[in-house]
């Protein structure tokens, strides 16, 4: 009983960091309408960035995060401006293929600065841990700062889109741009800003990564972006409720799964459980479903 | 005599997939070609084979496929045991007849994969058939991650994660499988290719095809045409999955080790990245990208530690520009003055 709440805690944990990335894919796809591949090398960059600051600038935890937060924002931008923009009226596949190209770009332009070398991230938020039942249940204070972040990012979110005039502008434009347009809404900002906002939330997913799992290396910001993605699409891509529910589900599956089953089909079950679930609720668990119309 | 104007591209297609391979042949046997380009000639052969097919999916059937490297595994990995056992077990001598049933079995694998993922992803539309295909190749990944077979005096043993077997270790786990013998040959890779044009070509043109590219057009008109919908999008997902599955057995059999991270995600795009740079739906389009942009990281080496990225940013520049409203229209008039001629055969899945 006690290792069953250790796992399911390790779960919640590493599904808070897969919210909070799934955020950031669910919020540009409801907006841009595009998979943003190369939403998980930006994680990676923030990491770096944030292990750059502790490990050779001595800058305080804090403040690496938010230098991660701010580079990876300015990125973010610079990304939307530079490869996405001119592709707005293209197609989908277009989009996608050059999303892959800048993720390759990332992966390729890391290696060559920080080297195929894995780092070891510094362990930057141990504020010593809980124990409960005598000491058998141990939650470390990495977990609780993972999933306090999460919870504070999905409220903060809810109300930027729900009340801010900005936020409004998101929720208008992912309805239709072109109606959007017509009211004013500047629709090229609104969708920089969302690339912004998913960064600098990838920022913080990449250090919260990287304190749990301490190996950085320029791949390892893909598969959790895979496995983020799947998490987004779970809970029905586009909307930010969904993508926290998909998030922490896939969390707990994936730890569980790995504990009780096997080892090396953690992966496997993650997948066959988005299968089933996307058999069942083709838009995902609070997708809102397509009217198909002649 | 006259022939179907359909019948005439395709012989010039043939011929021309002939002349290139008597050339490579030729500057093979003449030793003009460099030893790095001459490793890249199966390759070649089988990432042509792998964007066809793929194409079949993208293009013709209209669905964003991101698992093709699955069936390139499962047919890799079933052509590695299959040519052990053909060997072993029914002890036959000769190379070619092994390496074209490894390959006929890699394909009836691969095949039945697509039968069983098909299924429940052709249920799916857009982007969640795209993830539901991702999620199938990682899954296929994982498993054969804890795959053991082995083979003992001709018979064939199989476990899962437990990789004390009799008789002589076939497939490790993550370790991959091993390859009793490189079977593959260069002039079997461009039989391969004649043999998926062949299939892809007749496919397209005939009423099987027109139904496929109904539906990928208009849904919903096709079924009010009384088209079966989910029969002929199977009908075009298997035929990929077979072929992929021999492009896959060939491509085992051309190292001495098949490990599962060879058909990572990573594959299925750069499968996905050949289609789209080559043009959707457009099949000489998907064999001319295939080749040069497997040669391209080779002929890159020169760059050594920068040659991906390179490769990146020509792509990323290839998409800009290839969509580009103005760059687009200039080609259109130079290259393409019957652009409308030819438009029955594009689409695919940007719609």
């Amino acid at each position: 009983m006690v290792s069953f709440l250790r796992f399911l805690i390790n779960g919640i944990s590493l599904g808070s960091v897969y919210a909070i990335i799934a955020l950031g894919y669910t919020m540009v796809y409801g907006i841009a309408k595009m998979l943003n591949f190369a939403h998980g090398d930006v994680i990676m960059v923030g990491a770096y960035i944030a292990f750059c600051a502790i490990s050779y600038l001595a800058l305080p935890p804090l403040v690496a995060i938010l230098c991660a937060m701010a580079v990876c924002t300015v990125l973010g931008i610079i990304i939307e401006g530079l490869a996405y923009r001119p592709l707005r009226q293209a197609s989908k596949l277009a989009v996608l293929i050059t999303a892959i190209g800048v993720s390759y770009l990332l992966q390729n332009s890391a290696l060559l600065i920080w080297s195929p070398n894995p780092k070891v991230f510094p362990t930057v938020l141990d504020f010593g841990s809980i124990r409960l039942f005598g000491g058998d249940l141990v939650i470390t204070s990495q977990a609780i700062i993972t999933i306090v972040a999460n919870i504070i990012i999905m409220l903060g979110l809810t109300a930027f889109t729900g009340k801010t005039k900005m936020g409004k502008a998101m929720r208008a434009v992912s309805e239709d741009k072109g109606a959007a347009e017509l009211m004013g809404i500047n629709v090229n900002r609104t969708i920089s800003v969302t690339f912004a906002i998913g960064s600098a939330l990838a920022a913080i997913a990449g250090v919260l990564l990287c304190s749990a799992y301490p190996t950085l290396q320029p791949t390892t910001g893909s598969m959790p972006g895979i496995k983020a993605f799947t998490a987004a699409v779970f809970g029905g891509i586009g909307s930010i409720p969904g993508a926290m529910i998909g998030g922490l589900l896939l969390g707990i599956i994936e730890i569980l799964g790995k504990a009780y089953i096997s080892t090396e089909l953690g992966d496997a079950i993650v997948f066959a459980v988005l299968i089933v679930v996307l058999l069942f609720k083709p838009a995902g668990l609070l997708g809102k479903p397509m009217r198909e119309k002649v | 005599m006259k022939l179907k104007k359909s019948t005439v591209n395709n012989i010039i297609a043939y011929g021309l997939v002939i002349v290139a391979f008597i050339v490579c042949q030729l500057s093979l046997n003449a030793g003009t070609m460099s030893r790095s380009l001459k490793g890249q000639m199966i390759p070649i052969c089988v990432y042509i084979v792998m964007a066809v097919s793929l194409n079949l999916v993208v293009g013709i059937s209209g669905e964003l496929s991101l698992g093709h490297a699955g069936f390139m595994s499962v047919g890799a990995y079933s052509g590695a045991i299959i040519s052990a056992w053909l060997l072993e077990g029914l002890h036959i001598e000769s190379a070619i007849v092994r390496l074209i049933l490894s390959m006929l079995s890699g394909g009836v694998f691969a095949g039945l994969a697509g039968v069983l993922i098909g299924v429940p992803v052709l249920r799916l539309r857009g982007d969640y058939l795209a993830i539901v295909t991702l999620a199938f190749g990682e899954i296929i990944r994982s498993v054969m991650n804890c795959l053991y077979f082995s083979i003992d005096s001709g018979r064939l043993h199989v476990s899962f994660n437990n990789p004390s077997l009799p008789g002589k270790l076939l497939v490790n786990g993550p370790a991959g499988a091993k390859v009793v013998e490189k079977l593959a040959t260069f002039p079997m890779g461009f039989a391969l290719i004649l043999f998926t044009l062949f299939v892809v070509l007749n496919m397209i043109n005939s009423r099987s095809g027109r139904a496929i590219m109904a539906t990928r057009d208009n849904r919903i008109a096709a079924e009010a045409m009384g088209i079966n919908v989910t029969k002929y999008k199977m009908m075009a997902f298997v035929t990929a999955a077979v072929l992929a599955g021999m492009a896959g057995a060939l491509y085992g059999l051309s190292f001495s080790t098949v490990d599962p991270a060879k058909f990572k995600f990573d594959t299925s795009i750069l499968v996905l990245v050949f289609v789209v740079l080559g043009g959707i739906g457009n099949i000489w389009g998907s064999i001319i990208a295939a080749t040069l942009l497997t040669v391209l990281p080779e002929l890159l080496r020169a760059f050594s530690d920068y040659r991906m990225l390179v490769y990146a940013i020509v792509l990323i520049l290839v998409m800009l520009a290839t969509n580009n409203p103005i760059i687009r229209s200039l080609f259109d008039r130079l290259v393409r003055p019957r652009r409308t001629a030819s438009n029955t055969q594009r689409g695919g899945a940007s719609e």
